[in-house]
């Protein structure tokens, strides 16, 4: 059971009508699967549906990882900059789903949260309240949060934006870690370069849907047009 | 003055009235921090309301016991609230103050057409600001405030970690599969006994300080959850006793003096989380 996510045919949107349409992809174990696209081409759609907040119009989803196994990496939200709350319990908070009615965490959920804060660094910062850190410890704390709900597969939604260039480095860096110890990842991003440094495979969303690995996107035309563009900025 | 204290506490009601109005606050205080954090500081304005309209149609109606009317009435409202802040037409805020005023004025215009007493601007006083009703408390009052406090401490406990996620990120809530709608409607129903509780220590109008203040001056000081809970419950019990103290030595309004305290509580927590920054 490598495939992990496959969606057949599906339709993205909301009652009032279709975002995308025809979609068909397959993620597998160990992927890093970049989604690029336009605002408004579908990408916080298809977060959406592939976490099931939002049903499929028409097609199926279908793969051996459901949506609660999923780990999310959300976009910072306004209530969360000026939310008094430690490290530790943020992370913590990332085991929720495995607690069930039980209204405490144990001890293996707390392992668990002691294990993700040492992966990504953070096990110093542990007592130290979220809203004082930098852009790029807060996205770390998330991303350990994320780890503690999975142990298989993340969907980081912009994980980058609003980041320095040196956090933003680590970032990747962290993520790229996290990929080869066999960790799958699907990326939502507008940084092309970084797909074409880490990218294995890549949905590009917006009129003409085209996904495929790395290469066979350099080699097709909306992939040419976007590295063409990549590079004039460069 | 501890003579004047001494002969105070021969009598039952005065201790009647510092148990209710120590619990009252202490309950308020707990989910404060969840409301002002999601942007709803002002539904307890809104609900308090709703209770006082609820309040109005209950005497014009003779109910012996008014909270079997006031209580449904409010926490229906509450849940529509809290429901309405995620997709309607009207927004949350202007829900809220539609609501809000609307039982007001349908409450006091009750009140006139259908005086249940001689002295109605007394009565709707009494209700907004909540003078006398908590010295007048009898022990099934008592005993009913402990039930519920103990209710709602211990839902809280028991559901701390859920609310707590809920709170700080409800889209990773609802992705990792915990019901983040069921949690709200909890959150509302709790908050609309509170308030029904609460109405009679500060009356409609002052409600909402019970609910904010002790959450905003925690929040200066504690930088985790669980201490700025644990700070906002002992400094809103604290100062509910030591409002309740002063109105008794200095004959001052109940209700009133407890958030006159809680204001004061609050300027000294800034006080000591500017100069903590700056050590």
């Amino acid at each position: 059971m490598s495939e992990q996510i496959v969606c057949k045919n599906v339709t993205l949107g909301y009652e009032d009508g279709a975002v995308a349409e025809n979609l068909n992809f397959t993620v597998n174990k160990g992927d890093y699967l970049f989604v690029l696209g336009e605002n408004g081409s579908g990408k916080s759609t298809l977060v959406k549906t592939l976490l099931g907040l939002t049903g499929v119009l028409s097609g199926e989803i279908s793969g051996s990882i459901s949506h609660k196994e999923i780990g999310y990496l959300p976009q910072q939200t306004l209530v969360q900059r000026d939310f008094p709350a430690s490290v530790r319990e943020i992370v913590l908070s990332g085991c929720l789903s495995k607690c069930g009615l039980r209204p405490f965490y144990n001890s293996r959920e707390k392992a668990l949260a002691q294990k993700a804060m040492e992966e990504l660094g953070i096990t110093d910062l542990s007592t130290r309240c979220y809203r004082e850190l930098s852009g790029g410890q807060q996205q770390r704390v998330l991303l350990a949060r994320a780890l503690c709900a999975t142990g298989s597969i993340l969907l980081l939604d912009e994980p980058v934006t609003g980041l320095d260039p040196m956090a933003a480095a680590d970032m990747y860096a962290i993520i790229e870690r996290l990929n080869k110890n066999g960790i799958t990842v699907i990326m939502i991003s507008h940084d092309i370069d970084a797909a074409a440094k880490y990218a294995s495979h890549v949905l590009h969303m917006g009129e003409n849907i085209f996904y495929g690995t790395l290469e066979e996107f350099a080699q097709s035309e909306q992939g040419r047009d976007f590295f063409k563009a990549g590079d004039t900025n460069a | 003055m501890l003579d004047k204290l001494n002969t105070y506490f021969q009598f039952s009601f005065v201790w009647y009235a510092l148990i209710v109005g120590v619990l009252i606050a202490l309950c308020s205080s707990l989910l404060g921090v969840t409301l002002v954090l999601k942007r709803f500081s002002f539904i307890g304005d809104g609900l308090s309301h709703v209770a006082f309209g609820a309040m109005a149609i209950a005497s014009v109606a003779n109910f012996t016991n008014k909270m079997l009317l006031v209580l449904p009435i409010t926490m229906v409202s509450a849940i529509l609230l809290l429901r309405s802040g995620q997709n309607t037409k009207i927004k949350g805020d202007a829900a809220i103050a539609m609501i809000s005023v609307g039982a007001l004025a349908f409450g006091y215009m009750l009140m006139n057409i259908f005086p249940s007493t001689a002295n109605i601007s007394g009565d709707v006083c009494g209700t907004l600001f909540g003078s006398t009703a908590i010295i007048t408390l009898n022990k099934s009052d008592v005993w009913l405030c402990l039930v519920l406090s103990a209710v709602v401490i211990a839902v809280f406990v028991i559901f701390y970690n859920k609310i707590f996620a809920v709170t700080f990120d409800e889209n990773f809530a609802k992705a990792t599969g915990t019901n983040a709608n069921a949690y709200n409607l909890l959150i509302a129903v709790i908050i609309a006994v509170i308030i029904v509780l609460a109405m009679n220590l500060v009356g409609s109008l002052l409600i909402s300080a019970l609910v904010i203040f002790p959450a905003l001056s925690a929040m200066r000081i504690f930088k985790s959850f669980k201490g700025v809970t644990v700070c906002s419950a002992i400094l809103s019990s604290v100062c509910a006793f030591l409002g309740i103290m002063v109105s008794i030595l200095a004959n001052t309004p109940v209700g009133s003096t407890i958030v006159a305290v809680d204001v004061l509580a609050f300027g000294l927590c800034c006080a000591v989380g500017y100069f903590a920054v700056r050590a």
